[in-house]
């Protein structure tokens, strides 16, 4: 992949997720802030992507897996402390009594 | 060519363009109620989604050896497992700083992966080692370790100062701390091109300088700017991965990252928008408690009129509309439950009930919604500022239960205030308002609250949840709610 076409990834990734969340209810500021910090943990893939090129090198993998760690902490939290607060709004209003 | 060598690349580009697909598409249905938590799930799959792809991707081409799995498989049981305890035992009232611990490690993970990268060239990028190739890996190593490095102490000292574990050092509102903080900066900027240039060694500077940074630009910021703060990381945590994403090669990784990072810029956006205040002023300002002083504004009370759990009772009874102003003393308290009854209490009675939602209520925005929420308050009943405001004017009694700088009138009516400008809710207009309050202390900013001087405003001292429950034994005397 040529540096070039990479920048244009960036460029039309960024544009993306402006274009993404144009309204969002106050509601859900904090729910879609943690659901797309649980996404910012896909640099667990540049951790995979290490501990897979690291060969034997011990210090390497070492340092990959507490990566993976890292991220991994991230993401797995991430996703389920989201689904928990917004397990809360799918209470539909005619449920109470 | 043939077909079977070019299978893996082929399966790896179609994974990765539907994990794109449902990662957009995922962000997209979290910004709407109804399809929200579908929307989770959904990126959530797509995340395993990018995992399964890459993993292919690497036993069909390279394979991927015992001593890698081994790694790998310690790495994700360890952080997955950690990650799901921590989500599921964290109560709701500290979801903000459970956001920044997540993200502070997202962006440790960016850093490490740099700094692996660069202490250890990994094989595959000696194929073409042209000076050009080898430019953009330690431009893209050092962007990772810097924004990453900033990401992960920023988020760790926001997580601390909401904990209480931090208080605000005095130096740090004063004007030296932007000299330390330029000092930190030049010196990562140093460490930037010193790397660049081929010395190595310079990576550890660039790590301690933009660290320090990280912790000198966040340190200062306080109170209510805090979840800006936090959103502002989350944002830079996607820049972390779109930058790691160009260090491994990895165009998945530079789109996702790319979009967190413009999400994020977008939400800190609105958040700041909410309070009235630049992006500049909250990075650069101080917390609001400092700059109040120096105006002169923190006054001293001069009409204060406190009465007890039973008075309050009594004018809810006869009231035929009531206003729920809460705030974070609301989540200190733990009264979502509590509040919850004395509001039944009331609606059995065909009194009106509304929450009106101030959009930075809280230490984050949507904080008192989730909390509410999981008191069971039907979300038809929660209101927001722009629709509830001119409503305080039919209303019989405003219950603020502690909140306190988002219904401080002189945001509308001091201009020398530094809240002046803030949209805050308009409570003073109805014809009674109690706050329920553990004391005169100022709120977030500092500032003096000068509803609490107006003639038709009662204080209530005490625990939000203490006297929400004498005032269930008290509505219970009455006899509101029986029918």
């Amino acid at each position: 992949m040529s540096f070039i076409s990479l920048l244009w990834v960036l460029l039309l990734g960024s544009l993306l997720g402006l274009e993404l969340i144009g309204k969002v209810p106050p509601t859900l500021h904090t729910p879609l802030m943690s659901g797309a910090n649980a996404i910012s943990g896909i640099t667990m893939l540049a951790a995979l992507t290490l501990l897979v090129k690291a060969g034997g090198n011990v210090p390497l993998l070492i340092i990959g897996s507490v990566s993976l760690g890292f991220a991994l902490f991230n993401v797995v939290g991430g996703f389920f402390v989201t689904d928990r607060m917004l397990a809360m709004f799918s209470r539909k209003p005619s449920n109470k009594k | 060519m043939n077909f079977s060598m070019n299978l893996p690349v082929i399966i790896k580009f179609v994974i990765d363009l539907l994990a794109v697909l449902l990662l957009a598409l995922g962000i997209k249905g979290l910004s709407k109620v109804k399809s929200a938590r579908d929307a989770n799930r959904l990126a959530a799959f797509a995340m395993l989604l990018s995992v399964i792809g890459l993993l292919s991707y690497y036993l069909g081409t390279s394979g991927i050896a015992i001593q890698s799995w081994t790694w790998i498989i310690i790495g994700s049981i360890i952080g997955s497992l950690l990650g799901a305890i921590l989500a599921k035992k964290v109560p709701m009232t500290s979801m903000p700083e459970t956001v920044a611990l997540f993200n502070g490690c997202g962006g440790m993970s960016s850093l490490l992966v740099a700094l692996g990268v660069a202490i250890f060239p990994i094989s595959n990028s000696l194929e073409n080692v042209d000076f050009f190739k080898s430019l953009i890996n330690e431009v893209s190593i050092s962007v990772s370790i810097f924004v990453g490095a900033i990401t992960f102490t920023g988020s760790i000292v926001a997580m601390a100062k909401l904990q209480g574990w931090l208080s605000t050092p005095s130096w740090t509102q004063s004007k030296v701390r932007h000299f330390v903080n330029i000092v930190f900066a030049v010196a990562s900027f140093l460490a930037f091109f010193d790397l660049i240039n081929g010395n190595t060694t310079s990576i550890w500077l660039l790590v301690i300088a933009s660290s320090l940074l990280g912790i000198g630009v966040t340190l200062p910021i306080g109170g209510a700017d805090m979840p800006v703060v936090i959103s502002l990381l989350n944002s830079y945590s996607g820049i972390a991965a779109a930058a790691a994403g160009f260090v491994v090669d990895s165009q998945l990784l530079i789109v996702a990252g790319a979009m967190v990072g413009a999400a994020g810029l977008i939400l800190t956006q609105v958040m700041c928008k909410g309070m009235n205040r630049s992006l500049l002023s909250v990075l650069f300002g101080g917390s609001l408690s400092a700059q109040s002083t120096a105006s002169g504004s923190s006054g001293e009370y001069t009409n204060i009129t406190s009465c007890s759990v039973e008075e309050c009772a009594l004018t809810l009874e006869a009231a035929s509309k009531v206003i729920i102003v809460p705030g974070y003393g609301l989540a200190v308290a733990q009264a979502q439950h509590t509040l919850r009854e004395v509001t039944k209490k009331l609606e059995q009675s065909g009194i009106e009930v509304v929450y009106a939602i101030h959009p930075v209520a809280g230490r984050m925005p949507g904080h008192m919604n989730v909390l509410l929420a999981e008191a069971d308050v039907p979300y038809d009943q929660l209101k927001e500022m722009d629709i509830v405001n001119p409503e305080f004017p039919s209303t019989d009694v405003v219950l603020v239960l502690g909140a306190n700088d988002v219904v401080n009138p002189q945001a509308k009516n001091d201009s020398t205030s530094p809240l002046y400008g803030m949209p805050v809710l308009d409570v003073q207009e109805a014809r009674t308002v109690f706050v329920i309050k553990r004391g005169m202390n100022a709120g977030y900013s500092g500032i003096k609250n000068d509803l609490f001087d107006l003639p038709n405003t009662s204080m209530v001292f005490g625990d939000a949840k203490q006297v929400l429950t004498e005032m269930i034994g008290e509505l219970k005397d009455l006899g509101v709610g029986e029918k």
